[in-house]
């Protein structure tokens, strides 16, 4: 197969004090690749992918990100101004915590449109439409164009951060736990949502989730992470239905089967 | 090109797996030994041996759904012959995309989306229009027998043979060069059965390699064009 990697990460390590928090960490992801992260509460996947996003520094190893507008680039040696710049335009990051990826004190149309201004959209009156048009993609109505995120559902704010966040055509999407404090119906309609954007618009991405479920429904391929470090990592299907190693198969072992 | 008839299109040589649940001791349970087998375009080799024999395990093998632990899974594949056995991620992807599909005994249900859909993803993923797709799903789910009023429901709350069948139809709307079927009739009843015999058969002898476990003899004879062993390695001489 030809291309290149999208993303090639070499050697990561993170650590904070004494702890490490993420070690050794490498892997390429290829272009439409959706790779899932899983593994125990504090394994290191949050780590991890904010060291991939470039919202953390390692302290050891690289990220080389092949970028649409200017080629290979090391993700932690751009200038903080160009690395602002490829999140607003090549990539999403969508936070578990939906109020932190979002802007709580301004409406929804504007959470949408201001990604759209980032990439150089002007025109007033089709930063709105686009706007419309993702809020319904994302299942909100029409009418809360103009309310705030703080009137909004923890399921609503999710789906407005997701479509804040895809509205720019992002390359590579970060995920830390999307759904991760929903409730079950509300999660449903989000894998669903974000299973058929994934499909529809071609996009790589990196998600973190303690639920094999997602993984499932949602990932490629699999890296399972214990203590910092990567254990196992291959087809998602094949890491969940024949785990090798002891950690993932205690993991796949504990779920109950749906 | 329609494939060379005398070629094969799936290549096993010398495959061997075991299984190692660490929770037990770390104690390996080998199943496959030494397997080897070549398919050819048009036939359709019935894997046969008692339960447990691992006729399972090798059908997920050669999805790449199961580890190969030593030994070689060919198929071709985009003109070309690519080794499935420790192959990356997007190259096993990529063969399932267009070269190997395969009917699961259960369907794996994706929440809130209808049938019709489930059915017409595949066809979409390899580029067809959303028409053609949905035409094509609707074509296979109406000669597999399922009801319009249920095409658009999502088949999480279907009977066993209805998602058994939707499950099939997945399977059938990309014309695979290679068709892998884990007892694709086990949970329909009689009429419905021989509807599966019947495009099985179709897809066959338009020159799709088969390889199925189909424990219903009379179905097994009617669509096998050969019998592959399936041994234990304890019961091996
Ligand atoms: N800012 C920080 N300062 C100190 N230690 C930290 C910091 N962030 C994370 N850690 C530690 O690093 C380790 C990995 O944490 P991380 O948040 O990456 O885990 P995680 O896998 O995302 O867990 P969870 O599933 O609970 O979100 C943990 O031991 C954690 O306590
Ligand atoms: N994921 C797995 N992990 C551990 N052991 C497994 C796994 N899958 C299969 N096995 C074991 O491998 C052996 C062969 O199982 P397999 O499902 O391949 O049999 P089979 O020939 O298909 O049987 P049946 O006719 O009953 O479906 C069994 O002992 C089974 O327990
Ligand atoms: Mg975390
Ligand atoms: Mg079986």
């Amino acid at each position: 197969m030809t291309g290149r990697p999208l993303l090639s990460v070499r050697e990561l390590t993170k650590r904070f004090g004494n702890r490490v928090a993420c070690c050794d960490v490498g892997f390429d992801l290829w272009p439409g690749e959706v790779l899932g992260i899983v593994g125990e509460s504090g394994s290191g996947k949050t780590t991890l992918l904010n060291c991939l996003a470039g919202r953390m520094t390692p302290d050891a190893g690289s990220v080389i990100y092949d970028s649409n507008a200017s080629g290979l680039v090391d993700v932690h040696r751009l200038s903080e101004a160009r690395r602002r710049l490829l999140t607003r335009t090549e990539w999403g990051f969508v936070n578990q915590d939906a109020r932190e990826g979002l802007r709580m004190g301004v409406s929804a149309g504007a959470n949408i449109g201001e990604r759209l201004m980032a990439i150089g959209e002007r025109h007033y009156g089709e930063i709105r439409q686009t706007a419309t048009d993702w809020l319904g993609r994302v299942e909100i109505e029409l009418d809360r164009l103009d309310d705030r995120p703080t009137d909004f559902s923890g399921g609503m704010r999710q789906r407005l951060q997701i479509a804040r966040n895809l509205v720019s055509n992002p390359w590579l999407v970060f995920m830390d736990e999307p759904t991760g404090g929903l409730d079950v119906s509300v999660q449903a309609r989000i894998l669903d949502l974000l299973r058929g954007l994934v499909e529809n618009l071609h996009l790589s991405a990196v998600l973190v989730t303690h639920d094999l479920g997602v993984a499932r429904l949602l990932t490629h391929r699999l890296m399972v992470m214990q203590g910092g470090r990567v254990v196992e990592d291959g087809l998602t299907d094949q890491v969940l239905d024949d785990p090798q190693h002891a950690y993932t198969q205690m993991l796949v072992a504990s779920i109950l089967p749906a | 090109m329609p494939p060379d008839p005398t070629q094969p299109v799936l290549r096993v040589s010398h495959l061997s797996k075991s299984f190692v649940v660490h929770a037990q001791g770390g104690l390996a349970l080998p199943v496959l030994r030494d397997v080897s087998l070549a398919v050819s375009p048009g036939e359709c080799v019935a894997l046969v041996g008692r339960s447990g024999a691992g006729k399972s395990t090798l059908l997920r093998c050669l999805y790449g759904n199961y580890r190969a632990d030593a030994g070689s899974i060919r198929v071709r594949h985009r003109n070309d012959n690519v080794e499935l056995a420790g192959a990356e991620p997007r190259v096993t992807l990529d063969v399932r995309r267009r070269t190997l599909g395969f009917v699961s005994q259960f369907l794996r249900v994706i929440p809130r989306v209808p049938a019709i859909d489930v059915v017409a993803e595949p066809a979409l993923r390899l580029g067809a229009t959303e028409t053609e797709a949905r035409r094509r799903a609707e074509f296979l789910l109406g000669v597999l027998g399922i009801p319009p009023r249920l095409w658009l429901l999502p088949p999480a709350t279907f009977s066993g043979g209805e998602q058994q069948r939707v499950n099939i139809a997945r399977s059938l709307i990309v014309d695979y060069p290679i068709l892998l079927l884990d007892e694709p009739t086990a949970s329909l009843d009689e009429g419905n059965r021989a509807g599966v015999v019947e495009l099985i058969n179709q897809r066959r002898d338009a020159g799709t390699a088969i390889v199925g476990i189909f424990h219903d003899a009379a179905v097994r004879d009617a669509v096998a064009t050969r019998i592959h062993d399936v041994v234990p390695p304890g019961a091996q001489p």
